[in-house]
């Protein structure tokens, strides 16, 4: 048995090692130096709560806060729904493995392409000439163009689901596939509709995955700077743009401080969706 | 087989919508990236020309794209090789347990869902205050790995959830020792899943971001140097840009789904006989 812990060890020495590295020991500087002081052009060594008493004290910070929240909530409702409906197509509606596999993957290949070109290419779809404002006006839907297009909440939120709605459908279709078919013959037997299957007998049985679908999809969202700062065109804000403006100005005490009580946001929103679902018998 | 019921062709618009979401944008800067000299960043289409790629290849007009392309390249190999070893160290250690591996595998979680910049804010500190230079290949390299490390374990994970241990109790009754079995029946097995994790070690570090941001010095990476254009170029060059370097992407993603068809093609053909009679 002592063995076998030690095999375990040596095994998973490598992957502690990183983690502790640059993991831990990072999350560790931050909380270190959330306490420090800065001036204009460098920050000291010191124990002082200014950074958070600045940051609580402010409303700028709830502020912001909440509109974080919004983005999660907002985009977490929009990719939930339009990944269960994807998942539930690819898994129950296709009939061969092969072309699930197909589909499948068509969905997923976007994801291994750069996020910030992806964000890019939107600029002809959204902008004031853009596509959507010129077949709208030819439509005569719209006289002139619409200016919210791009460079608002509605292009980030596009953005945010173009983005995220990925990581919604694998782990629901991943579920979804595992759902033992005859529990479905059975349900339409019994006389079920096909909405009442699908309210009974798959939404329950898909929990875990779309559990596991949030915590990727809210965890982005929640971390995010750079979807906001380029969809928004600067004009909105979250805490990873507050962290990140901070950067800019070299306050990496009063950055740090915001980064402590981002994290203990996301940690306390992750680990309470993990009370839900066990992860591992899940993958 | 049953006729399709109505939902289906409801379902079938609303997937083609989904992927015309998903692909419509990338290709729509594909076609604007061939706009004539004179175009900008939106149709009407001011005639076709290669102008925009030709003009990547001109230093003044987008910086040191080609130097950070080869960054970015070289990065990713680094962070592919590593995290597909690391990955299947960590997945073989979780399949018993063992003192810490919980906490352990919490860290795994926290590592996926810690916000970005933070990783990048505290690798750059622990740099700049122990006086080194940050650089890609150092905490640059380090910084992606918390990203790409979480993915490879949940692959492995899902692998080795599925895996099958009879074929192991069968080669240790064969008498092979704990590292023959490793050799040569895990690893064969779950081959096809590593170029799945190598495929995602790659991709995710050559796009990589955010842990990049403050980790990798005065060196950008092509994503940086990419963010970086986005703020001063505003002609189709950033389209050409993008275009190349996600024609790049595909080729890539496409070359390991390659080389997982003829893994499987190859297994297949030299696959077990059991069953089939005497030849």
């Amino acid at each position: 048995m002592r063995n076998n812990s030690v095999i375990g060890w040596l095994l998973a020495a490598p992957l502690s090692l990183v983690l502790l590295v640059f993991l831990v020991a990072p999350i560790a500087m931050i909380v270190v130096v959330s306490f420090w002081g800065a001036t204009e052009w460098s920050i000291y060594p010191a124990f002082q709560f200014d950074n958070y008493e600045f940051l609580l004290t402010s409303d700028v910070t709830y502020r912001v806060f909440f509109n974080t929240l919004k983005y999660a909530a907002i985009t977490w409702v929009i990719t939930l729904l339009i990944g269960f409906t994807v998942a539930y197509y690819l898994a129950f509606h296709i009939r061969s493995l092969t072309w699930q596999i197909a589909l499948f993957l068509l969905c997923t290949i976007p994801f291994l392409t750069s996020n910030i070109i992806r964000m890019i290419s939107w600029i002809p779809f959204l902008g004031r000439n853009g596509i959507a404002n010129s077949t709208l006006m030819s439509m005569g839907v719209i006289d002139e163009p619409l200016e919210w297009l791009l460079f608002s909440d509605f292009s980030v939120i596009l953005a945010f689901v173009h983005l995220y709605t990925l990581f919604m459908v694998v782990p629901i279709f991943n579920t979804m596939m595992r759902i033992d078919k005859s529990l479905i013959e059975a349900a339409a037997d019994a006389g079920a509709t096909g909405w009442q299957t699908l309210w009974h007998v798959i939404i329950p049985l898909t929990k875990p995955g779309i559990m596991i679908g949030t915590i990727f999809v809210v965890a982005q969202v929640m971390g995010d700077f750079i979807t906001v700062r380029f969809m928004s065109g600067s004009q909105s804000a979250n805490v990873g743009r507050m962290i990140q403006n901070d950067i800019g100005l070299l306050q990496y005490p009063s950055a740090s401080a915001t980064a402590v009580i981002l994290l203990i946001t996301v940690l306390l929103l992750i680990g309470t969706l993990l009370r839900f679902v066990d992860i591992r018998r899940e993958l | 087989m049953e006729p399709r019921p109505r939902s289906f062709y409801v379902l079938t618009a609303f997937f083609i919508l989904f992927i015309i979401f998903l692909y419509g944008p990338t290709l729509t800067i594909g076609i604007l990236s061939f706009q004539g000299p004179g175009g900008g960043l939106t149709f009407p289409m001011r005639g076709v020309s290669m102008h925009w790629f030709r003009d990547l290849f001109e230093q003044q007009a987008v910086g040191d794209i080609w130097g950070s392309f080869r960054r970015s390249f070289v990065l990713g190999l680094m962070v592919m090789v590593t995290t597909v070893i690391v990955s299947v160290m960590g997945g073989l250690a979780f399949r018993k347990r063992f003192k810490g591996s919980s906490i352990l595998f919490y860290l795994i979680i926290t590592s996926l869902v810690i916000p970005s910049i933070l990783v990048s804010l505290g690798v750059g500190l622990i740099w700049s205050q122990s006086g080194l230079p940050v650089h890609w290949a150092s905490s640059g390299f380090g910084a992606q790995l918390t990203w790409t490390l979480p993915f490879g374990l949940l692959i492995m994970f899902a692998v080795f959830n599925r895996f099958d241990r009879s074929y192991e109790e069968a080669a240790r009754d064969l008498g092979a020792s704990p590292w023959q079995v490793v050799r040569h029946v895990v690893l064969p097995i779950i081959a096809p899943s590593l170029i799945g994790v190598a495929l995602f070690g790659f991709t995710l570090s050559y796009d990589e971001f955010a842990r990049t941001l403050l980790t990798s010095g005065s060196y950008n990476t092509l994503p940086l140097e990419i963010f970086g254009m986005t703020t001063n170029v505003t002609t189709p060059v950033l389209f050409a840009l993008g275009t190349l370097t996600t024609v790049f992407s595909l080729l890539i993603i496409l070359l390991f789904l390659l080389v997982v068809w003829l893994l499987n093609r190859r297994r297949a053909r030299q696959g077990s006989d059991a069953g089939k009679g005497m030849i």
